[in-house]
């Protein structure tokens, strides 16, 4: 059990390319450290440096306190699952699980008992005479774990351990992970380019993008105030809208509507003329559903809507609008970083499922304008993140923590 | 009419096959009758035997000539079989996993080495070696097969380790093996199929060869079974050998069936394995 600490970290590869760019991150003792970032952002490059399958180029890895930059992967005392499970094909699933242990040289009497111990955690008992090739994914993921868990590392390192998983067994394994992660109690790096699962099992994640970090922060502060659009567009499913917003006298213009502004925010602004404001889909609602006394801090609007996706829980409408091209051209290259796709400008509005908003048809839709983040479209930062959500602070500073997690680099620096 | 289909596709799927298995076994199954064969009874213009006999193999197990023949040929091909395998399977990993300069070239040397004609090298030894007093020695043979051995070994195995991915080493490098562990542990039992082939096709390099086993030896020392089977004599000079040789033929051949019976998939698995990927 140890905290890692990662130091202006920073890693180089022969041609000139940082993949690894200047990241700082204190990993605290038991704590569960989710890296997360499109492909290609430098997660599995700052795990992999942290179990020393990379050099680290410059910087200092801490581990337990002591230095660990020059340590042979061996030395480091750390566990690791890959994304491929990497078990050994030609041994069993107990000798798989009693590698690490036969390489300590420990008695076969500790070995069986640590073996069964493991094996009754992780529900393999009668699996431990069959190979690797005989499991499914499940098990051979839960192997994996297994031999994980049978030496006391000092640190878990989880490089995209369900990403070969079925979306159902995926579900699963991630509530197994976090209960073991939860029971055993030891600190925890996990990559994943999956934002659901960087949400639901982290303590606090780290997002990164072109190697560079962007924010570390609780799932909650990440969702509520991200530092800027990138993280904003990331996290969160359906993702953040993001709508072009021409500054007015006191207020923005949206395609669909007019927002007047606190103060504070307009102070902020300065002479900035166009903004892209940042809606989440649960922030709209169905008009006629929201009551009077809420329907007073958002802005009600009328729109076409031109989709509506019914779930069961909520019911997803898509409202198509224009926008000018400086916008567009931003968020074509912003969905572009993200992996994603955005064929039109649209806005996706979660809305209850009581809502009969057809599609097809002008449905008056309210938003909750106090919850509107505001970007710079250059640099791309979050002019009022430290603005939102005023109006419950004992809320947010609870998951947050009492001291807010640093920001780690400035995302201008980016471009 | 679906009787006639019937048999002509009985034709083409059985047809073929033993027309091959005819031709390659009716030289094997002529000497294994020839060998049973007593010294009078070689010419009696039929195949089988008139009356059976294990009159040659006992002769042939009188001959010193054979015997000694056979040990140099098992020892020599063993020798370099083995020192083959183990040079082949490290040079091999470093070839699959390190990146340094040069790696091409020896590579391409390689593979030229191993296309090389044998007859061309044999007059060039035949005189090094003289001055060098390893003429006529088991390491005067072993070097030169190793020479040829070592190339496809080494392409075998390299096609091998770099089918097996790189997590396998890291894995266990993290889970607390140093590099030769990682090697010995997993890579190595994981390569054990190329490791087979790499040594089955040394082994049968080093046993079949004539051409260096006839040019660098001059007596029983280091004289291989191929080489020896040519100095065979009959019991009186007027008589041909022919029995006795293929009664050492037929010898020196059971290895060789064994071996392949005993791996033949694991052959199949090397000789496909790698052409498919990378």
């Amino acid at each position: 059990m140890a905290e890692i600490t990662l130091t202006n970290i920073v890693k180089t590869y022969g041609d000139g390319f940082k993949a690894v760019n200047d990241v700082s991150l204190d990993i605290e003792d038991g704590e569960l450290m989710i890296l997360v970032g499109p492909s290609g952002c430098g997660k599995s490059t700052v795990l992999r440096m942290i179990a020393g399958l990379e050099d680290i180029t410059s910087g200092e890895l801490r581990i337990g306190g002591q230095r660990m930059n020059e340590k042979a992967p061996r030395e480091r005392n750390l566990a690791m699952v890959f994304q491929n499970y990497a078990l050994y094909p030609h041994l069993s699933v107990f000798e798989n699980i009693a590698f690490p242990l036969r390489l300590q040289k420990r008695s076969e009497d500790e070995i069986r008992t640590k073996v069964q111990e493991a094996a009754a955690t992780l529900e393999l008992t009668e699996h431990l005479d069959r190979k690797p090739s005989q499991l499914s994914g499940g098990q051979r993921q839960r192997v994996a774990m297994g031999r994980a868990i049978v030496r006391e590392a000092q640190a878990f390192l989880f490089d995209e351990p369900l990403s070969n998983l079925d979306a159902k067994l995926r579900g699963q394994m991630r509530t197994e992970i976090s209960r073991l992660q939860r029971r055993l109690g030891i600190t925890t790096v996990y990559v994943t380019h999956d934002q659901t699962e960087a949400m639901t099992l982290g303590d606090r994640v780290a997002v990164l993008r072109k190697g560079l970090l962007q924010q570390v922060a609780t799932p909650r502060e990440l969702y509520e105030r991200p530092v800027n659009l990138f993280v904003a567009g990331f996290i969160g499913s359906p993702p953040m809208n993001f709508v072009p917003a021409s500054v007015e006298d006191g207020g923005v213009s949206l395609p669909f509507a007019r927002v007047e502004l606190p103060q504070q925010i307009c102070e902020r602004i300065g002479g900035q003329q166009l903004l892209i404001a940042g809606i989440r889909p649960d922030h709209f609602e169905d008009a006629r559903l929201v009551d009077a006394a809420e329907r007073s801090h958002g802005v009600t609007f009328t729109a076409h809507v031109d989709v509506t996706e019914w779930l069961g829980n909520e019911l997803f409408a898509y409202v198509p609008f224009e926008a000018p091209a400086e916008v567009t051209d931003r968020l074509k290259s912003l969905a572009r970083e993200l992996d994603s796709e955005s064929l039109r400008t649209q806005l996706v509005a979660s809305l209850d499922t009581a809502s009969d908003i057809q599609k097809g048809q002008d449905a008056e839709l309210w938003f909750d304008a106090t919850k509107m983040h505001l970007f710079d479209p250059a640099s791309g930062e979050n002019l009022t993140r430290d603005l939102l959500y005023a109006p419950a602070p004992a809320r947010s500073s609870g998951a947050g923590g009492a001291s807010p997690p640093p920001r780690a680099s400035a995302p201008s620096r980016g471009r | 009419m679906n009787d006639e289909h019937r048999v002509r596709s009985g034709l083409a799927k059985y047809g073929g096959p033993l027309v091959v298995v005819a031709w390659t076994l009716f030289p094997v199954v002529w000497i294994l009758s020839l060998s049973f064969k007593a010294e009078t009874d070689i010419n009696n213009k039929k195949f089988l035997p008139s009356s059976w006999t294990l009159q040659n193999y006992r002769t042939v197990f009188k001959t010193p000539l054979f015997t000694s023949a056979l040990r140099n040929s098992i020892f020599i091909s063993l020798i370099a079989t083995v020192l083959s395998v183990i040079i082949a399977t490290v040079a091999a990993y470093a070839i699959a996993r390190l990146e340094f300069p040069g790696k091409r070239l020896i590579l391409s040397l390689a593979l030229a080495i191993a296309m090389f004609p044998a007859v061309s090298l044999v007059g060039p030894l035949f005189n090094i070696w003289r001055s060098i007093h390893l003429y006529d020695t088991w390491l005067g043979l072993i070097i030169p097969y190793m020479s040829f051995t070592l190339p496809l070994s080494i392409w075998t195995l390299s096609a091998f380790f770099r089918e097996i991915p790189w997590e396998m080493e890291q894995a266990a490098q993290i889970d607390g093996a140093t590099s030769w562990q990682a090697f010995r542990k997993v890579i190595v039992p994981l390569a054990a199929p190329g490791v087979f082939t790499a040594a089955i096709l040394a082994f049968f390099f080093a046993w079949n060869d004539f051409v260096f086993g006839i040019s660098l030896t001059s007596t029983n020392r280091a004289r291989p079974v191929p080489a020896a089977l040519a100095f065979f004599t009959g019991a009186s000079q007027f008589q041909r050998p022919a029995a006795a040789i293929s009664a050492a033929a037929v010898i020196v051949t059971i290895p060789v069936v064994i071996l392949v019976l005993l791996f033949q998939r694991r052959i199949v698995a090397g000789l496909t394995a790698g052409a498919v990927k990378g």
